[in-house]
């Protein structure tokens, strides 16, 4: 019997021995979701990321969990009304002062210095604070050939001297007459949902309008559907009436257009840079947006990294992001798939954006001509407005009505949400 | 005496377990109707009061009918022509009176509290006086007519072509199978691939819809953009949700006709009926009960008009094509307002509540 018991405690010892080494040594385990389920490149180099990652400490070990990108804002949001949220979330830049004002991210607490080299269009701030960052931006430019341009004596912008809105109109007319192509301008109609607000509203901006007044964020009446914004939508409205844009389009189209020489110019982004560039070589050109008077501006933002207000483990969270913001990481990306660099470090170590590469424009217009999508909570709100108004006033609304209803819709979620934080 | 006791508990005894057995049987059916419909309609109810958001930090706070009358306020208002000095009316080029923005009034305007937020659902001219017709959500009354007009539609179309269809396939003919499968077979496709596919059906430059008409009218047709045009998309998504859904129907019908026994038939032709006699009086009684069925099917899956609009248009172009479904959605997830959402969920219960009352009460037995 004595010995029995003897026996027991001794196994119990053991056991708890090993327990306790176990734990000793055993590092955390950071769970990690990102939006890019199915794109095999991506895995492959944030799990780059994260070997290296766990490779070179012994505290944290990173695990991911990747969603489809269509429903990875539900899973996120599903997560944390179930308060399953995990310790680092991948986050759509313009959605990012939602997350964080309904307490979902907690600010980030890097290095001093890690993003003093970050393109503007990189870093998530929500009040005053850096609450996300991404490893790269995106930015859209007109997409032209040369050879066009040049043999209907229209001239060649550059980022210092941009076409004005006049000269721009001209040129798709002058395009358009030469009955060389279907339309003169595909801006783009078949991306419904965030590419209107992403690459139209830039449009909005140079002529003076936006899409809520930024000094207050509690309304867009008269900014939205002001002056300028009917002047822009009257524009808008005639490219599609004078038949210099398709309006109904199809994503294949979309794709093809101007690749197939369908389409004189094309509003795109650099993702799509390199298939036009593989067809067209040197004749291709990236060109800045057209200035209207106020400017010329295009969006800025994509894809960024937070960390989880309900993390028990802020700090290793953090560690990662920070390991992750490395110059061949950011490189990594961007050679892999064709994203902007954050970093000008960065883009010097990559193919396409370093001086002289063939997308080296697209790092420019990020950094000097980039606004971010308004930051605040109503974005959300703020993006379907004004998809549902382009796509109206596209298809021949009245102009006015339009904006007006979009302000309405605005106006109205602002204020039945005490103003998302702003206004006190 | 006792022995009669004795068969009374028995008895009892056996209905108890029955009852127990019974209840236990349809537990599955009744948790997961709970689970999945019962509490989250009750849920909907509530929120339909409240402001719950998706996504927010603020409490959820009562805020009584608000959602509902944001949705339904109607008011008729009259606007006065603009006069010059001299109280003449001032023309515009075409020789109209012209007449401040009806903008002026409805919003921050301290004289017009009433009409704070509304906008213009329509209007029309009444002597010099432009009247509007003012809604507080001019998009969901969209929604809620054109619902009503697809309903409208789709029931007696969809209900009547599927009739047709069975009755050409109640035949005995060599390869009538074949006709019943290839009938049916939309149904079975998933209705996201149906209307994928019917985009490029449908499509403005080289659908082959329009390649069709334009082969057979020799070209004379120019291209219709039928999704893009706010007068043919609504009309192109219902031909298209008919064709989609007739099949099921039609095989209800089908089951119905076979029903019907032969000797009546026979009977009937005896007597010298025709064939449309034999219809009239022989098969439409007999189908009474399956086009009770049919009816209430068709009519509740054409209030939940969703996925075709979702996939096809997304409630445009100008709103042609909006739906109450659609809307609901919308609101609750992309515009992350679940209390609106779920008003207009609750509207709809009760809109497809009212309907089938109406429709159970006009095919109820009348014999009584």
């Amino acid at each position: 019997m004595q010995s029995k018991i003897r026996f027991v405690f001794a196994v119990l010892a053991v056991m708890l021995v090993l327990v306790g080494g176990i734990s000793a040594q055993e590092p955390t385990t950071l769970s990690m979701w990102y939006h890019g389920a199915g794109n095999e490149v991506e895995r492959t180099i944030l799990l780059g990321i994260i070997e290296d990652f766990n490779a070179s400490q012994s505290d944290w070990v990173i695990s991911l969990e990747e969603f489809p990108q269509i429903s990875y804002n539900e899973s996120v949001t599903a997560a944390a009304v179930a308060g399953n949220l995990p310790d680092i979330i991948d986050v759509d830049g313009p959605v990012m002062p939602g997350w964080a004002w309904a307490g979902y991210l907690a600010p980030l607490s890097l290095p001093e210095g890690t993003l003093d080299n970050f393109l503007p269009g990189a870093i998530g701030m929500w009040d005053d604070q850096v609450y996300s960052v991404g490893l790269w931006d995106a930015a859209v430019a007109v997409f032209a050939r040369r050879s066009v341009l040049e043999a209907n004596g229209i001239r060649i912008p550059t980022l210092d001297e941009p076409w004005t809105g006049e000269e721009f109109d001209a040129a798709l007319v002058t395009l358009q007459e030469t009955g060389e192509f279907e339309y003169a301008f595909d801006p783009g109609m078949a991306w419904t949902g965030e590419w209107y607000p992403y690459a139209f509203s830039p449009l909005l901006q140079s002529f003076g309008a936006d899409l809520i007044d930024r000094s207050t964020y509690l309304t867009a009446e008269n900014v939205l559907n002001g002056e300028a914004a009917v002047a822009w939508g009257e524009w808008w409205q005639s490219l599609f009436a004078r038949g210099l844009a398709p309006l109904t389009q199809d994503g294949a189209d979309r794709d093809t257009g101007f690749i197939d020489g369908r389409y004189a110019l094309q509003w795109n982004g650099n993702w799509a840079a390199l298939a036009a560039l593989e067809a067209f070589g040197d004749d291709l050109l990236f060109l800045p947006a057209p200035d209207f008077g106020g400017g010329s501006t295009i969006g800025a933002a994509s894809w960024q990294f937070g960390v989880s207000a309900s993390s028990e483990h802020q700090d290793g969270a953090n560690a990662f992001i920070a390991f992750a913001l490395q110059d061949e990481y950011l490189a990594a990306f961007s050679n892999g798939i064709g994203l902007i660099p954050a970093t000008s470090t960065a883009a010097a170590m990559t193919e396409n954006y370093a001086p002289g590469g063939a997308l080296e424009i697209f790092f420019e217009l990020s950094l000097q001509q980039a606004v971010l999508r308004p930051p605040t909570p109503a974005y959300a709100n703020i993006a379907l407005a004004f998809e549902k108004a382009a796509a109206d006033i596209a298809n021949g609304a009245d102009v006015q009505d339009a904006l007006d209803e979009a302000v309405d819709t605005i106006d109205a979620d602002i204020e039945a949400n005490n103003g998302y934080g702003f206004g006190g | 005496m006792s022995s009669l006791n004795t068969a009374d508990r028995l008895t009892t005894g056996v209905k108890q377990h029955e009852n127990i057995v019974g209840w236990l049987m349809a537990a599955p059916a009744l948790v997961l109707l709970t689970v999945f419909l019962i509490i989250p309609f009750l849920m909907a109810f509530i929120f339909s009061f409240t402001n719950q958001r998706l996504i927010s930090p603020n409490p959820t706070q009562f805020v009584g009918t608000r959602n509902f009358t944001d949705l339904l306020t109607l008011r008729v208002f009259s606007i006065d022509p603009i006069l010059d000095e001299n109280g003449e009316l001032v023309l515009d080029d075409a020789g109209n009176p012209t007449y401040p923005r009806l903008r002026e009034f409805t919003r921050n305007n301290p004289d017009y509290p009433e009409l704070d937020g509304l906008q213009e659902l329509t209007s029309w001219s009444s002597g010099n006086q432009r009247v509007f017709l003012l809604s507080s959500d001019v998009v969901f009354i969209r929604a809620l007519i054109n619902t009503i007009i697809f309903v409208l539609v789709i029931v007696p179309c969809q209900g009547g072509l599927a009739l047709v269809l069975a009755l050409l396939i109640n035949q005995k003919l060599r390869g009538i199978n074949l006709f019943r499968t290839i009938f049916f077979m939309p149904v079975v496709v998933s209705m996201v691939v149906v209307a994928l596919l019917w985009r490029f059906i449908y499509d403005g430059d080289n659908g082959l819809l329009n390649t069709l008409l334009g082969f057979f009218t020799f070209g004379a047709l120019q291209p219709v953009d039928w999704l893009g045009d706010p007068y043919t998309a609504f009309p192109a998504l219902m031909v298209m949700s008919i064709w989609q859904a007739v099949g099921f129907h039609m095989v209800i019908w089908l089951a119905g006709l076979q029903n019907i026994p032969e000797s009546l038939y026979e009977a009937a032709g005896l007597d010298g009926a025709n064939t449309w006699q034999k219809f009239r009086f022989v098969t439409w009684p007999g189908l009474r009960s399956t086009m009770i069925f049919v009816l209430v099917i068709i009519t509740m899956q054409a209030f939940g008009l969703f996925t075709q609009v979702d996939v096809m248009t997304r409630g445009g172009p100008l709103d042609a094509t909006q739906s109450i479904m659609y809307q609901a959605v919308q609101r609750g997830y992309q515009a992350q307002d679940i209390s609106g959402g779920s008003a207009i969920s609750v509207i709809f219960f009760f809109l497809v509540l009212f309907v089938s009352m109406i429709q159970r009460y006009l095919t109820r037995e009348k014999s009584a």
